[in-house]
């Protein structure tokens, strides 16, 4: 008794034992240390977000310099009888005066005085404003010998310059634009020739060259992206249920499905990148599917979603007790019977939460894409039936972004973070979806 | 496109064969649903089943096989001394298939008749005009050979076609015919329609099997071809990486494993205290309002796709750590050369990694059972002292899995290294130095202009064998300790 | 020492170690503990029992605040532990913790060796000045809790290893090496077998010598064996307070004899 008073002699609860004092300075030090680490991933995302944002958000809006274009006929149809054909052989060389002349009576008309020539006014257009007109007119021959009011794109580097991402002192080693250029689309946004508006053809626009990044879109991409989804939701589903149902509801405790099931979860953590080799060696050259092509990402990207709607498949499988089937079965259900009429309806939700997250994945992924040729090309054509938006190349949204990023010309990357965010977009969306789901459907047993 | 119609046909007959299986079976028993074994729907699925499954299988067999029968027959029409120098007989039968192909377009469009077709001959006709006019570009001549084994490549895929189309309907009728007869008030339907869907169920799940072996096969077998032409030690034991097309290259797996290594160690140094920090935070101190906040946003992070991160890389971090420590830098120390570096990727790889290591400790020192830390509470421990004393030894086991899961995840991982790493090969510790790895020496020697027989093409299924056996190694290992863990607190 | 004259629900004050009054207790909305007074007194075992559910052990964690680690947990009324408020702002709880020990229902070992199990809270509060010290501590703590013949000789093997009785035993000798006060106890007979069960009620008529002793058990003969002092909740009240035997042979409360009876519980 007496030594044990010695150890801990009688002290008041009250008051704080310098050792106290100390351990829970410690305390304090080391709940800092988590509150830091919570801030480091945070502040992350937000310099993420923000990044992504600030650098992104200029790709929805473009210059435009608007004038009134005289259509002339003798230029334009020189028969004059509006044959296509015959309007076709014209080509971007003969719409080229139109524009300029447009553009020198667009000057006058505002009362903008310059030393500029008319040329180099041209070349503040995009490198495609002659083809943009051309194929207006060749949709619409009955134009010919009006004067319409038309939108063109102004180049990158004006572009860049509304943006503040050009500025005079930046453009002294480039031969793309000059000073008086700027001054002169100072005097042209004063006049309101020269404007910043909304791009939908961001949204749904095609590739461009990569002389012309203010034309380029990522539509066409996007359209690719779902052509993919669409293969991997129609493979990756009722293959991935049927695999759960037979490893989670059939399958007998043996070695085989133990390999099963060690090799499912081993998938789930293989680098994307085999599977964008396996793609190749073979769909492509052993198979030989045409190469770019959605249906052969959308082939790859479900193998590597396989294993994830696998596993949280069998997860809500797992989930439903054991009682609902012994309640089927006590009936005279069959085992499959059970199955198929009360588990699965019963394990839908969860299994659709974990499709959406995992075609998620499929969606952003990147690297299997490289391997089977969906970059390195520019994605001009919208598809226009299932079988071609299946089989005629395509890029998808993150291998565009990939493509841009590549580029050297530094508007391109505005186009690559604009393109994040639409990419971001989409998964959020999915995600909310999948939230939204769960807390609907799901069931506490 | 026959194959559409084929299979247009195939589901026709299974529609009609549900219809009448089930018709056919209630007759039987005078309409009277109730004498028949199973219910009238199952001698539907019966037939269906029946006529779409062994037809199907045999469909898809047979589209697998026959270009490797294909290609192995006609190969053998083009003797080896035809085989130029600088070629292979795998480049020459490319050109063989895009023959064909051209002419199959030809065909279609109608430039060319059937007949001409296959009685082309090189010396009369030029065919790289003829088929450039119909968009099919060769990079050459046709050369007389080459034009017949194209002749007789069509040939026999046409008679495979045809082969297959009769074969698969002959199946399909045969299932039909056969399962209707059955439709009879006596026979099991259920039973056998549910052994069917069962082994549909099995082929689902070996489809696992299949894409593992798919993977191993693929790579080993171009791994072994490249293993031909180039000496394994200097790609397990050289120390260079100097690819190069005109031949003598050297290929060493060692100068990338480095830096693979080098951006993963720097990654892991940002994500394995953070995220662990985070983890035990959010599990032992947060209150449920910051969790429920502070959880999901960190798992954001983790859905961002790489290709994000890369770009994050690649323009944000690379540039800003250049503007420190590159020349003229803000730190004025000029250790920089370039905005791509080991310690660019190797940051935002970190970043990428914080919310997977910090969700998988969140599950694994949840799982450390709360009696444990009642236990040391109980004795007057202070929560910091329960934590680093018991709760951290307890789930240890668990946390290296997890590690070593994230290290499996930044060996594999391709967009980050891609955009933020460079690529040059070296062996060097400056975390500034740019350094490439073994995803992005895949990925660069599979996008090349290379032809697909050179050494320089084959050793990216070198590299990706080698990498799957690393990351299967550590994931295995990684899977194994947290199972063991789990089982021991369960 | 033992048996001392005390009648209802009234401890002599200079012999109460812990004196409670007016405690509720609150779980979000559920009222756990309704209105309870109770004097612990020192060197003796007091036994908490009643039906499942009946707060005891809720009440029992009060008295060494491990109620805390309960976020949505309140508690109201007065507990003091030698006249001084265990509830006031200025309190540690984790020095009021190495004053008043506890020992669980399921025997809870730490993952590491038999030695630094029980070293552990000696390490903590920083009771040993160096290794020899600590020895003796370990060695000691070891004693009492009669499992020194059992592991003496292999100090050094995790403590998971040892069996249910004998991990049960280790816990006890863990909270004592920390030379608590007050040694709290939530059922530490219910995870083991009946021998194993024995041991431990031995330890505890033992460690009465020495500590303050409070057990919460589900067994009636559990308590008539172990402890002088037994109070009887249910439904969150203090039914009744007093000496073991008073209780189990002559209760004042209705509600008590029916439980001792077993018709309710």
């Amino acid at each position: 008794m007496s030594d044990a008073k010695l150890l801990t002699p009688k002290t008041s609860i009250h008051t704080q034992s310098p050792r106290t004092k100390r351990r829970n300075a410690a305390e304090t030090r080391f709940k800092v240390f988590g509150m830091i680490a919570i801030s480091i991933g945070l502040l992350m995302l937000v310099a993420l977000m923000g990044t992504i944002l600030s650098k992104g958000i200029g790709a929805f809006q473009q210059s435009f310099i608007t004038m009134e274009v005289e259509l002339l006929e003798a230029k334009l149809d020189k028969k004059g009888n509006r044959n296509l054909s015959d309007i076709k052989k014209v080509t971007t060389f003969g719409y080229t005066p139109l524009i300029k002349n447009a553009f020198a009576k667009a000057v006058k008309d505002q009362g903008i005085e310059t030393d500029l020539k008319t040329k180099d006014m041209a070349k503040m257009l995009s490198k495609s404003a002659a083809a943009q007109l051309r194929n207006v007119v060749i949709d619409n021959p009955q134009k010919i010998g009006q004067t319409i009011k038309f939108r063109f794109l102004a180049n990158s580097r004006i572009d860049g310059y509304l943006k503040g991402r050009v500025s005079r002192e930046s453009i002294a080693n480039d031969k793309n634009v000059s000073v008086a250029q700027l001054d002169f689309a100072d005097q042209l946004l004063k006049a309101g020739v020269l404007k910043k508006t909304f791009n939908i053809d961001f949204i749904i626009g095609a590739d461009a060259s990569d002389q012309r990044p203010e034309a380029a879109g990522i539509g066409v991409a996007m359209m690719g992206s779902l052509f993919m989804m669409l293969v991997v939701l129609g493979l990756s589903l009722p293959i991935g249920v049927a695999a759960s149902i037979y490893l989670e509801e059939f399958a007998p405790k043996n070695w085989i499905t133990d390999v099963i099931e060690v090799n499912i979860s081993n998938l789930a953590a293989v680098p994307s990148i085999v599977f964008g080799i396996l793609g190749l060696a073979v769909f492509i050259n052993y198979m030989h599917l045409p190469q770019s092509a959605p249906l052969v990402g959308g082939l790859v990207l479900t193998l590597m979603t396989l294993p994830t709607i696998i596993i949280s498949t069998r997860a809500s499988l797992k989930s439903v007790p054991p009682s609902i089937r012994d309640a089927a079965l006590g009936v005279g259900a069959s085992k499959m019977q059970s199955v198929f009429h009360h588990v699965l309806p019963l394990a839908a939700p969860g299994i659709l939460t974990g499709t959406i997250i995992g075609l998620g994945q499929a969606l952003g992924e990147t690297a299997p894409l490289l391997l089977i040729g969906m970059i390195g090309f520019i994605a001009s054509n919208m598809p226009t039936t299932i079988g071609e938006g299946l089989l005629s190349p395509n890029s998808a949204m993150p291998a565009q972004i990939y493509e841009w990023a590549k580029r050297a010309d530094p508007a391109f990357y505005e186009r690559a973070w604009g393109g994040i965010i639409i990419l971001l977009v989409f998964l959020v969306s999915m995600n909310t979806l999948a939230v939204i789901l769960r807390r609907r459907f799901e069931r506490r047993w | 496109m026959p194959l559409t119609w084929l299979v247009l046909i195939l589901l026709t007959l299974v529609g009609l064969g549900f219809i009448l299986g089930r018709r056919r079976a209630l007759r039987s028993a005078n309409g009277d649903a109730r004498l028949l074994h199973s219910r009238p729907h199952f001698y539907g699925a019966n037939v269906a089943l029946s006529t779409l499954v062994p037809s199907l299988g045999v469909l898809v067999i047979w589209l697998l096989l026959q270009p490797v029968l294909i290609d192995r027959s006609v190969s053998h029409m083009i003797p080896p001394e035809m085989v130029p120098a600088d070629t292979t007989l795998g480049l020459v039968m490319s050109d063989v298939r895009r023959v064909a192909e051209g002419l199959d377009v030809a065909v279609a469009r109608g430039v060319m008749s059937e007949r001409d077709s296959n009685t082309l001959r090189t010396e009369l006709t030029d065919l790289r005009a003829r088929l450039g006019e119909v968009g099919v570009a060769l990079g050459q001549d046709v050369r007389p050979e080459v034009l017949s084994a194209a002749q007789s490549y069509r040939r026999l895929s046409h008679a495979g076609t045809m082969g297959m189309t009769l074969v698969v309907l002959a199946v399909a009728i045969a299932g039909f015919g056969f399962s209707l007869i059955q439709s009879r008030k006596e026979f099991r339907a259920r039973n056998v329609v549910e052994r069917g869907i069962l082994s549909l169920l099995i082929l689902a799940a070996s489809l696992a099997i299949l894409t593992t072996v798919g993977i191993v096969l693929s790579m080993l077998f171009e791994t072994i071809n490249f293993f031909g032409l180039h000496d394994w030690r200097d790609f397990f034991f050289g120390n260079t990486w100097a690819p190069n097309f005109r031949g003598e290259s050297e290929l060493s797996i060692l100068p990338l494993l480095w830096g693979t290594i080098y951006i993963s160690l720097i990654a892991l140094f940002v994500a394995v205290p953070v995220g662990l920090f985070a983890a035990i935070y959010l599990s032992e101190y947060a209150g449920p309002k910051t969790r429920s906040f502070a959880k999901p946003l960190l798992e954001i992070l983790a859905g961002i796709p790489t290709i994000v991160y890369g770009l994050f890389a690649l323009l944000t971090v690379g540039p800003m750590l250049a503007g420190l420590f590159g020349q003229g830098g803000a730190l004025g120390v000029s250790w920089m050369a370039g905005a791509t570096s080991v310690l660019t990727a190797g940051l935002v790889m970190g970043i990428m990694l914080i919310p997977f290591v910090s969700s998988l400790s969140d599950d694994i020192i949840n799982a450390v059972p709360q009696s444990m830390r009642d236990g040391s509470l109980g004795l007057g421990a202070t929560q910091s002292e329960t934590i680093r004393q018991v709760v951290l030894p307890a789930a240890l086991p668990g946390i290296v899995g997890a590690v070593l899961l994230a290290t499996s995840r930044a060996v594999g991982e391709t967009m980050i290294v891609v955009m933020g790493a460079g690529a040059i090969a070296k062996f060097s510790a400056n975390p500034f130095d740019s350094m490439t790895t073994i995803t992005t020496r895949i990925v660069s020697q599979l996008t090349g202009d290379g032809d697909f027989s050179s050494p320089e093409t084959l050793v990216a299924f070198a590299l990706g064998l080698s990498l799957f056996v690393l990351t299967l190694g550590l994931n295995v290992l990684a899977l194994y300790i947290v199972r063991t863990y789990r089982e021991q607190y369960e | 020492m033992f048996d001392a004259p005390t009648i209802g629900s009234t401890v002599e004050l200079q012999d109460s170690k812990i004196t409670a009054s007016g405690v509720h207790v609150f779980y979000g909305d559920t009222h756990a503990i309704k209105d309870v007074n109770v004097n612990i007194a020192a060197k003796t075992v007091t036994a908490f029992i009643g039906p499942s559910g009946c707060g005891k052990s809720t009440f029992l964690r009060c008295l060494n605040r491990m109620n805390d680690t309960i976020d949505t947990c309140r508690v109201e009324g007065n507990i003091h532990l030698d006249g001084e408020d265990i509830y006031d702002r200025r309190v540690d709880p984790v020095q009021l913790r190495a004053k008043v020990g506890m020992v669980f229902q399921k025997p809870n070992p730490f993952p590491k060796s038999i030695y630094d199990n029980v070293a552990y809270g000696a390490r903590i509060h920083g009771l040993a000045r160096n290794k020899s010290e600590l020895d003796a501590i370990v060695e000691k703590a070891l004693r009492r809790a009669a499992l020194w013949g059992e592991v003496k000789d292999r100090l050094g093997a995790p403590g998971t290893g040892l069996s249910g009785g004998q991990q049960q035993r280790l816990c006890i000798a863990r909270a004592v090496a920390t030379e608590p006060e007050v040694l709290l106890m939530d059922e530490p007979c219910s995870a083991l077998d009946p021998i194993a069960t024995a041991q431990v009620e031995e330890l505890i008529d033992d460690l009465r010598t020495r500590f303050s002793v409070v057990i919460v058990t589900h067994s009636m003969q559990q308590a008539a064996r172990v402890s002088q002092k037994t109070a009887f909740f249910h439904l969150g009240h203090l039914v009744e307070f007093g000496d073991t035997p008073t209780i189990f042979t002559n209760p004042s409360d209705e509600r008590t004899e029916s439980y001792i009876t077993g018709r309710i519980g």
